[in-house]
């Protein structure tokens, strides 16, 4: 039977009422890492811990990928069906910014300074039926809680 | 110890169908070897690279097998310059007399499709599409433009003139200039990049002869010298290609430290340099390198564009041979053109695209994935 699994482990908290984006803080400089890791690249540590950085952020900057990339993508999509998608780093309230797919993929649609909204969506399915699911970010309004 | 450049080479860049790139690295060679009027035996040693080509030190397949020292680099977009900064190095320190410095690639047609786990990255990042330098670049150049004030007008301006340069020099990939119209009208590939302003990765050779200056004039009246080279790579808070996630803090570009090490070493500024080569992956990474090798002010490049004071007559000439926009990107050979171009022109043997008032200090720049910069001054 399939049934909906991470893309990768280890990037956010799912399932889950509300996700959040997961990173690692420092625990000698107090920097935050996205994807966490145990090394520090600022202070050469190895001492961290795995911390949720939020779901909510501001766009710091984006792009749109207009055509299909090569390989390593791997979406289950063709040239056919590509739909162009958003890029961007969010600034999140854990203290890092974290690069992610955006749901909207026009420049009219998008600006830096919005605020984002973490969202938990299926990418493609695997051999076996199972959704894959992985990270997005989709524009929301300032008040959205 | 001073170090001399002798001799360049170059195998044209652009497409080059049934030959592979190490033929191409081994024409470059030799017409190095002929510029300076040696003989391959008499290479002490070789540093060189490609990406997509195969073992640089397999040149001495088609060179000959003569024992010499020969050391493979392989440092991105940066092969180029760091090949020609371990040659500096290791004729600065006596070790050697001379030797070769060659870069060859030969790229499938595309973009360029890194894998993660070579970058030390999970798949992850690849599967979903977040792994492409185009985004990278488009992403990088959007906030510079939002924060510092360059609009659209500047980015297509760096493409006009690159492929202007590009249509004075017989040894470009691209020589058929574009108009102003044509290159905002071309496709949009990643906002606020257009197809016309992104690089692409092609095929071809470069290959200098350097030697210990003060044996240089046994083999030219007109040894060049190469007063600097630096490489350096990123620290944290640098927004470079390949991060999934970026520090809040924000640090100097490695091209900045590089810049400053150069220019310390050479004991000149940015206002000494006659001629320069900035790496120009696409449009908006040149409009920013301008302003990290110290050559104008974060914002300035919209109105040095408009003004035209980096074209072949203006007073900061830039990428005169149309740089990678126009000769496209073999990547191993890449930052060698750069020196190969500087020379000619510091020569004066440029053709149509000379830069008048025979320049006598010149300046190249690399920048590579994920985050390594080279710089060189080169003088008369």
């Amino acid at each position: 039977m399939s049934r909906q699994i991470p893309l990768h482990e280890g990037l956010y908290t799912w399932p889950a009422e509300r996700p959040q984006m997961l990173g690692s803080r420092c625990n000698q400089c107090g920097e935050t890492a996205f994807p966490a890791q145990d090394d520090c690249r600022h202070c050469s540590a190895s001492d961290s811990t795995v911390v949720p950085i939020g779901d909510r952020g501001i766009l710091w900057t984006w792009t749109i990928q207009g055509f299909m990339p090569k390989t390593p993508y791997n979406s289950g999509e063709t040239e056919e069906t590509f739909a162009p998608y958003g890029v961007g780093y969010v600034e999140m309230p854990g203290g890092v910014r974290v690069e992610a797919r955006l749901r909207e993929n026009t420049p009219e649609q998008l600006r830096i300074g919005m605020p984002m909204q973490l969202e938990i969506v299926p990418f493609r399915r695997d051999d076996d039926g199972n959704e894959l699911m992985t990270y997005v970010f989709r524009a929301c309004e300032e008040s959205e809680a | 110890m001073e170090v001399a450049i002798i001799g360049i080479g170059l195998h044209p860049f652009g497409r080059h169908e049934g030959m592979s790139g190490l033929k191409q690295g081994a024409a470059a060679v030799r017409a190095a070897l002929a510029d300076a009027g040696v003989t391959w035996e008499q290479m002490q040693f070789a540093y060189g690279g490609s990406q997509d080509a195969g073992n640089a030190d397999a040149l001495v397949n088609e060179l000959g097998l003569t024992g010499l020292q020969f050391t493979n680099i392989w440092n991105g977009c940066a092969t180029g310059g760091s090949s020609l900064h371990a040659a500096y190095t290791a004729i600065k320190s006596g070790a050697y007399d001379m030797g070769v410095v060659v870069g060859f690639d030969k790229h499938p047609r595309g973009a360029f499709n890194a894998k993660p786990s070579d970058w030390g990255i999970d798949d992850w990042y690849g599967e979903t599409g977040l792994m492409l330098t185009t985004q990278f670049f488009a992403m990088k150049i959007q906030r510079y433009m939002h924060d510092h004030g360059i609009s659209e007008d500047a980015l297509i301006r760096v493409a006009e003139r690159a492929f202007h340069n590009g249509s004075l020099n017989p040894t470009a990939w691209r020589q058929q200039a574009l108009t102003y119209e044509q290159i905002a009208e071309s496709t949009m590939v990643s906002h606020p990049l257009r197809k016309y302003m992104f690089c692409n990765p092609a095929e071809g050779g470069a290959a200098l002869i350097l030697c210990n200056a003060d044996i240089a004039r046994r083999f030219t009246s007109k040894p060049l010298f190469i007063k600097a080279a630096a490489v350096r790579t990123r620290h944290y808070g640098s927004f470079e290609v390949f991060s999934p996630s970026q520090a809040m803090t924000v640090a100097d570009a490695p091209t900045v430290t590089a810049s400053k090490a150069a220019f310390e070493l050479a004991g000149i500024g940015p206002e000494d340099v006659h001629v320069l080569q900035l790496q120009d992956t696409d449009s908006g990474t040149e409009i920013i390198h301008m302003a990290e090798n110290g050559f104008c002010e974060h914002g300035e490049q919209e109105h040095l564009m408009r003004s035209g004071a980096t074209r072949i007559d203006g007073r900061l000439p830039i990428n005169t041979d149309g740089g990678c926009l126009a000769n496209g990107e073999p990547v191993g050979a890449s930052g060698l053109r750069q020196v190969y171009e500087v020379c000619l022109q510091l020569r004066g043997h440029a053709g149509a695209r000379q830069v008048p008032g025979q320049p006598s200090v010149g300046y190249t720049h690399v920048y590579g994935a994920p985050g390594v910069s080279g710089v060189n001054i080169i003088t008369t």
